[in-house]
C-alpha cells in the first residue's frame, strides 16, 4: 500500500463520518469508492467491508442521538430483528450481479443520494440543529 | 400481526435488501418511511435509523462474510477515522454551515459515481 493511498483512505473515512455526522447521510455512500480507489478492493468487495465499518459509525451515532432523546430503541430493534429476510435477498443477489452491474447501480444510487443532499440544501435556510448520522 | 409490527417489517425488508445489495446503511429507506408511516418527527427518525442500521449492517456484514468479501483490516482503515469524523462533525456542527457540508457532499458524490462508472 502507498502512503498516498492511506492518507487518502483516512481521510475519506473521516469525510465520511462528518458529513453523515452533520448532513444526516449513512458514511457508506462514501466509504464504498474510498475502499475501492484508495484500498484497492472490488466492488463487491468494498460494499461488504463496507458494511463492517457501517456498525460502528451507526451505533456511535445512535448513541449520540439517544443523549437528545431522539432514539425510539424499540422500534429500532424491531426493525433490526426483522431484517434478515431482506439482508439476506440483498446479499445473494450482490453476489450474483457482475462488477460492472454493481458499479453502474452504485453510481445511480449515489447521483440520487447528491440530487437529495443538493434539493434539500437549496429547499430553504437551513436552521441549526443536533447531529444526524 | 399488527399493521404497525407488519410495516415494520416491511421497513426492515427493504433497508436490509438494500444494505445487502449496496453496502450501505439503508437510512435513505428508512428516514423517509418511519416519518411517513409512523410520523417520527426527522431527528428522531434519524436517531432511530441509526440504531436500526448498527444492527442490520452487522447481520449484513456477516452474511457477506459468510462469501469471504469483508476485508477487516480495511474496514479498521476507513471505520476508525469515520468515528473521529462523525465525533469532529457533531462538535462543530454549531459552526458549520450544513449546506455548505451538503454541497460539498454532494460534489465528492458525483465525482466517485463518475470514477466507478468511467
Amino acid at each position: 500500500m502507498e502512503l498516498s493511498d492511506l492518507v487518502g483512505a483516512l481521510a475519506i473515512g473521516f469525510a465520511a463520518g462528518m458529513a453523515g455526522g452533520l448532513v444526516g447521510v449513512g458514511g457508506g455512500v462514501l466509504m464504498v469508492p474510498g475502499l475501492v480507489i484508495f484500498l484497492g478492493e472490488s466492488q463487491l468487495g468494498a460494499q461488504a467491508t463496507s458494511l463492517l465499518a457501517i456498525v460502528g459509525v451507526a451505533a456511535l451515532g445512535a448513541w449520540r442521538q439517544n443523549g437528545y432523546g431522539n432514539l425510539r430503541l424499540r422500534d429500532a430493534v424491531v426493525i433490526g430483528a426483522l431484517s434478515p429476510l431482506g439482508v439476506l435477498v440483498g446479499t445473494v443477489l450482490a453476489n450474483a450481479l457482475s462488477e460492472r452491474a454493481l458499479e453502474l447501480s452504485f453510481a445511480a444510487v449515489q447521483t440520487y443520494f447528491a440530487y437529495r443532499l443538493v434539493r434539500r440544501a437549496t429547499a430553504s435556510p437551513a436552521p441549526p440543529q443536533a447531529a444526524k448520522g | 400481526m399488527s399493521s404497525r409490527l407488519a410495516r415494520l417489517a416491511a421497513v426492515a425488508t427493504a433497508a436490509g435488501a438494500f444494505s445487502g445489495l449496496f453496502g450501505v446503511g439503508g437510512g435513505t429507506i428508512i428516514v423517509p418511511l418511519l416519518i411517513l408511516w409512523f410520523g417520527y418527527g426527522e431527528r428522531e427518525a434519524t436517531g432511530t435509523s441509526l440504531a436500526a442500521i448498527a444492527i442490520i449492517a452487522g447481520l449484513a456484514a456477516a452474511a457477506h462474510g459468510l462469501y469471504g468479501n469483508v476485508d477487516p483490516v480495511n474496514a479498521l482503515l476507513i471505520g476508525l477515522p469515520a468515528v473521529g469524523g462523525v465525533l469532529a462533525g457533531t462538535a462543530l456542527q454549531q459552526r458549520i454551515p450544513e449546506r455548505a457540508v451538503a454541497g460539498a457532499f454532494a460534489v465528492l458524490l458525483v465525482a466517485s459515481a463518475l470514477v466507478l462508472v468511467f
